[in-house]
């Protein structure tokens, strides 16, 4: 016959170790980041995240929302060849610059995402796998998990990721970026800048290589 | 009856431990504690952390629960001596340690990363396995 012993010293543990774990899991909740653009402060500038020879003679300027169709098809389609033949060559000075449309709710995180990888250098990594894989977070409801996913393949350091999207503190900077766009008249996504000239749309490298030529000649004048 | 109610700690713990795991994949918890270097997310977000859609996590979480349950009603009067128990303990965490090895063996030689919460479970199987094997170790109660 088995002996009867008294449970309840070890009920006790049990209820411990639970209590002790949900307390740690509940702790660590956090929904998605929530990330809402505010006006820049007064004095807050962002000459955009840049690459390319501080000597080229065109610059271009590209005002870009993360969310936005088009600019995922250009940075796909035309992306590639824009830096293998124009940046890199040192023709073209590039500067991607921030903004998120209000039409697009998972914009302000992602822009803020790839500041965070900015901050780590690299932005240019970030941006490519934010549009590159466009078509999957827009569509999942926990896209803050595949932006850490991203930020994780580019090789960022989590925590710093983590705590640089907690802090926000790229936000401002964003909106400065914005809002010096509308300033310049842009009003849609992808919008460019080039020698000047502002032209809006998912352009093809063919047209923007004319447009870089017609710059060229311009500054060489 | 000592090595059941080690069982069932044990179990609790690496329940709570896959549960975390699970939540943060799903995206209820925040960022997941395990270090600058990055081998949990790794290990996470890699297509082997889940099987036919379904996190690894959720299913050493209902691996655990099943663990707890037995361990739990092993410890009541009525199946205390009861030998069944003891043998289904011993299976089934059995079947966790294997599991857990090839997941191991995933991340050592696949993945090429370590992820600690996995390595803790790891730990926590292996220990839950021991101490049911214990419990078989000890000699059936005299019966007549």
């Amino acid at each position: 016959m088995a002996q009867s012993v008294n449970l309840k010293p070890f009920y006790l543990v049990l209820a411990v170790v639970a209590v002790a774990g949900a307390w740690f899991i509940v702790g660590a909740r956090s929904g998605p980041p929530t990330v809402t653009l505010v006006p820049a402060s007064v004095g807050t500038e962002f000459d955009g995240h840049t690459i390319g020879s501080d000597s080229a003679l065109v610059e271009i300027i590209e005002y870009a929302d993360f969310q936005c169709p088009a600019c995922a098809t250009f940075a796909i389609l035309t992306g590639e060849d824009v830096r293998r033949n124009l940046v890199q060559t040192g023709r073209v000075r590039w500067s991607f610059r921030d903004f998120p449309l209000p039409s697009h709710p998972k914009a302000p995180l992602a822009h803020l995402s790839a500041a965070c990888a900015g901050e780590q250098g690299r932005f240019w990594e970030m941006h490519d796998q934010l549009f590159f894989n466009q078509g999957k977070w827009v569509r999942d409801r926990r896209e803050h998990r595949l932006f850490e996913s991203y930020a994780q393949a580019i090789g960022l350091d989590m925590d710093a990721y983590a705590e640089c999207i907690a802090d926000q503190r790229h936000i401002e900077r964003i909106s400065a970026a914005k809002e010096s766009g509308v300033k310049l008249g842009v009003g849609s996504t992808p919008s460019f800048i080039i020698g000047g000239r502002l032209v809006a749309g998912s352009i093809s490298y063919s047209t923007l290589l004319e447009m870089v030529e017609e710059a060229e000649a311009a500054a060489a004048r | 009856m000592k090595h059941r109610m080690i069982t069932s700690v044990l179990s609790l713990v690496g329940a709570l431990v896959s549960l975390y795991l699970w939540l943060w994949k799903i995206g209820w918890v925040g960022p997941v504690a395990c270090g600058a270097d990055g081998g949990c997310e790794t290990v996470q977000f890699s297509d082997l952390a889940e099987i036919a859609g379904v996190p690894v996590a959720a299913f050493g979480a209902a691996g655990y629960a099943a663990l707890l349950v037995l361990s739990l009603v092993g410890l009541q009067d009525r199946w205390l001596e009861d030998r069944r128990i003891t043998v289904g303990l011993v299976v089934l965490s059995g079947l966790g340690v294997l599991f857990t090895g090839y997941l191991t063996y995933l991340e050592a030689f696949v993945i090429h990363a370590w992820c600690r919460w996995c390595l803790g479970s790891a730990a926590i199987i292996a220990a839950i396995f021991l101490a049911a094997l214990a419990g078989l170790r000890r000699p059936a109660p005299a019966t007549g």
